[in-house]
């Protein structure tokens, strides 16, 4: 791997005074690739996404030997660098993009805004332009309309498209994406991925994508993380999942129940205790 | 031992039609599936045979009796319900042991303490745990407890509404496995509501595709197995469900492409 | 069962203890219940018995606060005073809280044509301000701590009822209702069990919020003297007589006065800190 854009050493986050450990000892780098990061819920997968982008709430606790965006080191970043950082050179695509647009300002003045608080330089008929471009990209019908919609007004699907426009517009080297098609109906959810892996590919992003989904990140991800309670367990190519060794993501695997051939009964997982302690299979 | 013809269900008095003449008939002791995406109107149609929704049209017959507008206290000792969020269908303030104990209550039947152990042993909980308040359950344990509390007046008919959408894969394997030990054992009718067309394949002999509020296609589960349905949107569904196959090595622009 | 609800009773108050200004308005109260039930032990005084040779004496040792226009020790007065605002406290609470949560619920859960009735019935007493609307009925059933009771309990009730029916109708969409409807539940069955006692800690803390003006309400009508009636001792009609005697006497006016302010202001304290425990939505 040539210069990573993001490198995490030994990152451990705690909530509540330390009580309660939600990552341990987590370690990897981030390339121009697509890297996934599967668990279940409370695996800690999504306080890593956040902790990146330092969305924690106050009450927790990062630590890290290392954990660094191209040479800034994200632990000592003042909260003026990171105001740039974020939707600046690192976008974050949350799971329900109800939530996360403003309900009462139209989407087309939403992401218009978000270019121009990174671009502040740009007049108002640059970014008016760029918003119809960006809406174009995201392959939106007649962006014109689009634009002067209110979110409640457009489809959890067309939502998403315009929360990855938005996202983009900022030109963003590093996307983190939590979850971003769960809440899509299955045949809405290829279309997003289809168009998030095509734009990936010509901006030449890295991508973390985080989803509980094994099937979905195997198909979509370069390289995958299984984290479980909080620890990396093993880390994997995407297409070599199937031949992986730690019994956590074999049972992962096995327990999805399948269209063509059901067993008569799904295999279960049995928690192992020392699934807690043992070393990261893989690299 | 549910047929249902010709149903209609609108929210309210005078809001547009969101299910539109659908009809099905489920053979008792079989599982029957609902699959469509959301807004379809499959969880709508399980509410309006619950008797939740009286906004309806059509008949619906429980064992060749037709139904009344108004169910009878004696209907929910045929037919129950398990609702997709397990955090959202227990009373947040009461024990396992008296959420339990309410469907005896109400239906006036004697309560006694080997009842609510023998039911929760049966989805596979220690009895123990009916001390407790559902925030101290895990979603599996929860789901667990929401069947529970639908077995305990020992229904011929269960209607499951997406009973392990909000759960995860492992979790979701032991429910699946828990509901067709379950149907095996009491013979149990299963009428299923999911958007997950692997987990209707897991448990049901007969599917009814929705789309729009109505049923596009029905077939049986060996059709679905090996893609041999005919219209075009259940085509479109089940390609974009067979992307997660574990089988399928496709790539996301072969599967696009639909 | 016994168990689990003090540990719940436990966790609230370590929750409480959080709220230093909660603890503040919490003291006062307790200090409002002890003051009232314990009045005889802690005065010699006769709350009514008059002195006219000692009128108008300043604040000394004999006469803590002084003593009013009949020689009356203000003190005393202000103790047994605590018993009628602890009396009309108690009743409004038992007469408003029952009654705001069935209309409440009831509105909500039925919906349709009964929570037409009851609401617009809710609305038109809310449409009065409250001491305007307690002063009318007071007038109307006239003068008399009872009937300065049933007035404010009159304006009382209805925001009860409105955020017992706004919670109802979001319990109402819940599974866990559905649930119990599905096991043949009758409605009431479903209000009185499973909706009502969930609205309980929200009506706790709109109660506790409301108590100050139901305090000031009740001086209000005790200074226009329509509440309790002289000679017992009454915190608003203390204010009223004092007024006269204001700039020769001040202490007659300041100390009923500022027992009026110490124990509303107590009360909304308490209300705030009993908001963060109880109701999970205001909390962060």
């Amino acid at each position: 791997m040539t210069e990573p854009l993001i490198d995490i050493r030994n990152m451990e986050i705690s909530f509540a005074d330390g009580y309660v450990k939600a990552v341990r000892g987590v370690s990897f780098q981030l390339g121009r690739e697509k890297l996934g990061i599967v668990g279940e819920s409370g695996s800690g997968k999504s306080t890593v996404g956040r902790a990146i982008m330092r969305l924690l709430p106050s009450s927790s606790r990062t630590t890290a030997d290392r954990m660094t965006f191209h040479d800034i080191d994200l632990l000592r970043a003042d909260e003026k660098q990171m105001m740039d950082i974020r939707g600046r050179r690192i976008g974050l695509i949350l799971q329900d993009p109800k939530y996360s647009l403003n309900p009462v300002m139209r989407v087309g003045e939403q992401i218009a805004e978000t270019y121009r608080l990174h671009y502040p330089q740009a007049g108002r008929k640059a970014a008016e332009k760029k918003v119809l471009e960006m809406l174009e990209a995201v392959r939106i019908r007649d962006p014109q309309r689009v634009a002067r919609l209110y979110p409640h007004e457009v489809s959890g699907g067309m939502g998403q498209r315009i929360m990855i426009a938005m996202m983009l517009i900022a030109e963003p080297e590093v996307l983190i994406a939590d979850e971003p098609t769960s809440a899509l109906d299955v045949t809405v959810r290829l279309d997003v991925l289809a168009l998030l892996d095509e734009l990936i590919a010509r901006r030449n992003l890295g991508l973390i994508f985080i989803s509980h989904d094994l099937n979905l990140i195997r198909k979509f991800c370069d390289r995958v993380l299984i984290m479980y309670a909080g620890r990396i367990v093993e880390v994997l190519k995407a297409s070599d999942l199937d031949s992986a060794r730690h019994p956590y993501t074999q049972g992962l695997l096995a327990s999805l129940p399948s269209i063509e051939n059901p067993p008569s009964r799904l295999p279960t997982l049995t928690r192992d205790p020392s699934w807690l302690t043992q070393p990261t299979i893989g690299i | 031992m549910i047929e249902v013809e010709n149903l209609t269900v609108r929210f309210g008095p005078r809001s547009p039609l969101v299910v539109k003449g659908v009809g099905f008939s489920v053979p008792r002791g079989t599982a029957f599936g609902l699959v469509g995406e959301s807004g379809c109107g499959k969880s709508t149609v399980l509410r309006a045979i619950s008797g939740l929704n009286r906004n309806c049209g059509g008949r619906i017959s429980l064992d060749g009796q037709p139904l009344e507008p108004s169910r009878s206290r004696s209907f929910f000792r045929s037919v129950q319900m398990v609702f997709q969020d397990p955090y959202g269908s227990l009373h947040p303030r009461k024990t396992v042991r008296s959420q339990l104990i309410e469907p005896l209550r109400n239906q006036n039947l004697p309560i006694n303490a080997h009842v609510v152990e023998d039911v929760l042993k049966a989805v596979g909980l220690d009895p123990g745990l009916g001390y407790r308040f559902p925030h101290q359950l895990s979603g599996g344990q929860r789901q667990r407890v929401a069947i529970a509390r639908a077995l305990i007046l020992d229904p011929p008919v269960l209607l499951l509404d997406e009973p392990t959408s909000a759960l995860d894969v492992s979790v979701q394997a032991e429910i699946l496995n828990l509901l067709a030990d379950l149907q095996k054992e009491r013979g149990l009718t299963y009428l299923l509501v999911s958007h997950d067309m692997a987990v209707i394949a897991h448990l049901c002999s007969r599917v009814a595709i929705m789309s729009a509020g109505e049923i596009v296609e029905e077939t049986g589960i060996d059709q679905i197995r090996s893609g041999a349905v005919e219209h075009p949107y259940s085509r479109r569904l089940l390609s974009a469900s067979h992307a997660y196959g574990k089988q399928e090595q496709r790539s996301i622009e072969e599967l696009i492409s639909f | 069962m016994v168990q689990a609800l003090l540990q719940q009773l436990y966790q609230a108050w370590l929750r409480f203890r959080e709220h230093p200004l909660g603890l503040v308005g919490l003291v006062v109260i307790l200090l409002l219940i002890i003051t009232a039930t314990a009045a005889p032990l802690l005065t010699q005084y006769d709350p009514i018995a008059q002195d006219m040779a000692g009128r108008l004496a300043p604040p000394s040792f004999e006469h803590l606060l002084g003593t009013d226009n009949f020689g009356r020790d203000v003190f005393a007065r202000i103790i047994y005073g605590a018993r009628t605002t602890l009396n009309i406290i108690i009743l409004v609470t038992i007469i408003v809280a029952p009654i705001g949560l069935l209309i409440g619920t009831c509105s909500g859960y039925f919906g349709g044509i009964v929570d037409e009735v009851l609401m617009r019935v809710t609305d038109i007493f809310l449409s009065f301000p409250g001491l305007v609307l307690a002063l009318g009925f007071a007038a109307a059933l006239g003068p008399g701590i009872t009937n300065a009771i049933i007035a404010i309990s009159l304006t009382a009730w209805p925001p009860i009822a409105r955020l017992a029916r706004a919670e109802t109708l979001s319990l109402r969409q819940m599974d866990y209702i559905a649930a119990v409807r599905l096991q043949g539940a009758s409605s009431a069955a479903i209000i009185m069990r499973h909706i009502l006692p969930m609205c309980i800690p929200s009506v706790i803390v709109r109660v506790t919020l409301n108590m100050a003006s139901i305090i000031l309400t009740a001086a209000g009508l005790g200074f226009l003297g329509l509440g309790a009636q002289p000679p017992w001792p009454e915190w608003g009609s203390m204010a009223a007589t004092g007024r006269e005697f204001m700039l020769d006497s001040p202490w007659v006016i300041a100390a009923p006065g500022i027992a009026i302010a110490a124990v509303s202001l107590a009360f909304n304290l308490v209300g705030d800190a009993l908001r963060d425990v109880l109701d999970p939505r205001g909390a962060e």
